[in-house]
């Protein structure tokens, strides 16, 4: 099996499994309980906040809430902060090759009568940084730019977006789920950031939690009512086991991640040189300012999800696509075409996200199974 | 089966994706049907040799999904040998039943393999009909 689907699902790293297991088995209190077996937990999840929080260098670890998904965090970071804001104004701007779950609140919310504005982005994926500043009114309270994105793994200029934005007085939430443990993230440094979002899974912990920064003094209101945890902004009690292998997987992250991204970007390097050697094939995203473990692809006459299963059936090899075929709308993604592709070739797309699992024997063997399943597919494609 | 949602697909449809029949083209088709999917923009081609109104040979491509693929490659020997009345009759159920079951958003594709062939058919018959009438 040769896995390259890492930005759909990643394999809990076993050691963070043999750390956090322990919260479902003895350690199973609830951390709001005041006897020692809640304490514990409570412990237990103080101390994956300073482990994410160091991850990304923000300083005070209560600038991390724990949520239950990225999608969580997006909609508290999205709809919290509108909500929260609207007397100061109504405008939201937000990438084109945002994330569903940015989108979708986003267009909640000009249900609920917000302005909704999109900020192109150019054929590399990169934001168009003279529209944002255009789009950017005295209305704007938020915006919203991913800080990689997961499908063409284009990194953006996020300093220079959070700039223009905090000049216009406005609020800037990052969509940093594909990028955190990938590339270095230093709130200290990157101080135009009000609001982050991370996953525990991209990471390397279990789902079942994420986390939103927020910036001390930016105001975010609950869009989960209850019992107040995570200071009144995420009741519900905390998946301890989750949080604490999340945990782990930042502390983890921030000691190997400069060492693994050497060697899977190395990987991913080959990898792009000889599937590019394909006939009418090309590279989605940009080819510098890409994730270091991210290669997506379009070959020209053949649909992605016939190539997915190709790869699969007859090869063993897991990959993503953005294909119309295998979207529940049955529309190509979005990010595909605001890149400006056609719908034909956005059909052809596909994504290889690299992990641990990964070696460079890999590479050719990848290749050679993605030439012979292009081969066989356009053998029947009437283009 | 019916009242469970199917997850991916079945074992026939697998079957005809990984081998397909009946792909290319037959040389000097007296039939060509080509059509695009409107849902997913996909686009599907049958062509078809006919004689005494009976298929003789039948060639799909298609430039689409995994189920598109599978569906057209069932069509294709669904209508072999048969009489074009009788292959008119094959709807897109027909062709996901021999299929066992297609997940109901993959029905669409099987429109595209059906429609493909009625096309063809149906070229078929204008043609003759124009031969008929430059004859006369
Ligand atoms: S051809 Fe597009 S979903 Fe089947």
């Amino acid at each position: 099996m040769v896995y390259l689907d890492h930005a759909s699902a990643m394999p809990v790293d076993p050691r963070v499994l043999a750390f956090a297991r322990r919260y479902l088995e003895e350690e199973f209190g609830n951390p709001s309980s005041l006897y020692d077996r809640g304490l514990s937990t409570r412990r237990a999840v103080e101390a994956a906040r300073g482990e994410v929080a160091a991850l990304v260098n923000t300083g005070d670890p209560r600038s991390i809430v724990f949520t239950g998904s990225a999608t969580e965090s997006n909609n508290l970071a999205i709809r919290g902060t509108a909500l929260r804001n609207r007397r100061k104004g109504k405008k939201i701007l937000v990438s084109a090759i945002e994330h569903i779950s940015v989108m979708n609140p986003a267009k909640d919310l000009q249900k609920q009568g917000f302005e909704l504005e999109f900020i192109p982005v150019d054929r590399y994926g990169i934001v168009d940084l003279t529209a944002l500043e255009a789009g950017l009114t005295p209305e704007t309270i938020l915006v919203s730019v991913n800080y990689a994105n997961d499908e063409i793994g284009t990194v953006e200029p996020i300093r220079e977006v959070g700039r223009v934005v905090h000049e216009a007085g406005a609020y800037l939430h990052v969509n940093a789920t594909a990028a955190a443990g990938r590339i270095p993230i230093d709130l200290q440094q990157e101080d135009g950031i009000d609001l982050l979002t991370l996953s525990g899974n991209d990471l390397g912990g279990p789902r079942g939690a994420a986390a939103l920064y927020i910036r001390p003094g930016v105001k975010v209101q609950s869009v989960m009512p209850g019992g107040g945890q995570e200071r009144g902004l995420r009741s519900g009690t905390e998946n301890v086991f989750a949080i604490a292998g999340m945990g782990e997987a930042a502390r983890l992250a921030a000691r190997e991640m400069a060492d693994e991204m050497e060697r899977e970007q190395a990987i991913r390097d080959r990898l792009i040189r000889e599937v590019l050697e394909i006939e009418e094939a090309g590279l989605t995203g940009h080819p510098t300012e890409r994730l270091p473990h991210h290669a997506s692809f379009r070959f020209s006459r053949i649909e992605g999800e016939s190539i997915l299963l190709n790869l699969d059936t007859f090869f063993d090899i897991q990959v993503a696509t953005g294909s119309a075929c295998t979207s529940r709308t049955l529309e190509p993604s979005h990010v595909l075409l605001a890149i400006g592709l056609t719908h034909e070739q956005a059909h052809g797309s596909v994504v290889m996200t690299l992990g641990r699992s990964n070696t460079v024997a890999d590479v050719r063997y990848v290749a050679d199974a993605m030439r012979e399943t292009v081969g066989r597919l356009r053998g029947i494609s009437p283009l | 089966m019916e009242d469970r949602p199917q997850i991916g697909y079945s074992k026939r449809v697998m079957d005809h994706f990984m081998n397909p029949r009946n792909v290319g083209e037959v040389e000097d088709a007296d039939g060509v049907g080509l059509v695009g999917n409107p849902v997913c923009g996909d686009l599907m081609q049958v062509t078809i040799k006919v004689e005494d109104d009976v298929i003789t040979d039948i060639k799909f491509k298609t430039f689409g999904c995994g189920s598109a693929i599978a569906t057209a490659s069932m069509v294709t020997e669904l209508a072999m040998g048969k009489h074009l009345d009788e292959a008119l009759t094959i709807t897109r159920q027909d062709v996901a039943n021999e299929l066992e079951g297609l997940p109901p958003v993959k029905m669409h594709c099987s429109n595209l393999a059906a429609d493909a062939l009625h096309e063809a058919i149906e070229d078929y018959q204008k043609k003759k009909k124009k031969e008929a009438e430059v004859a006369a």
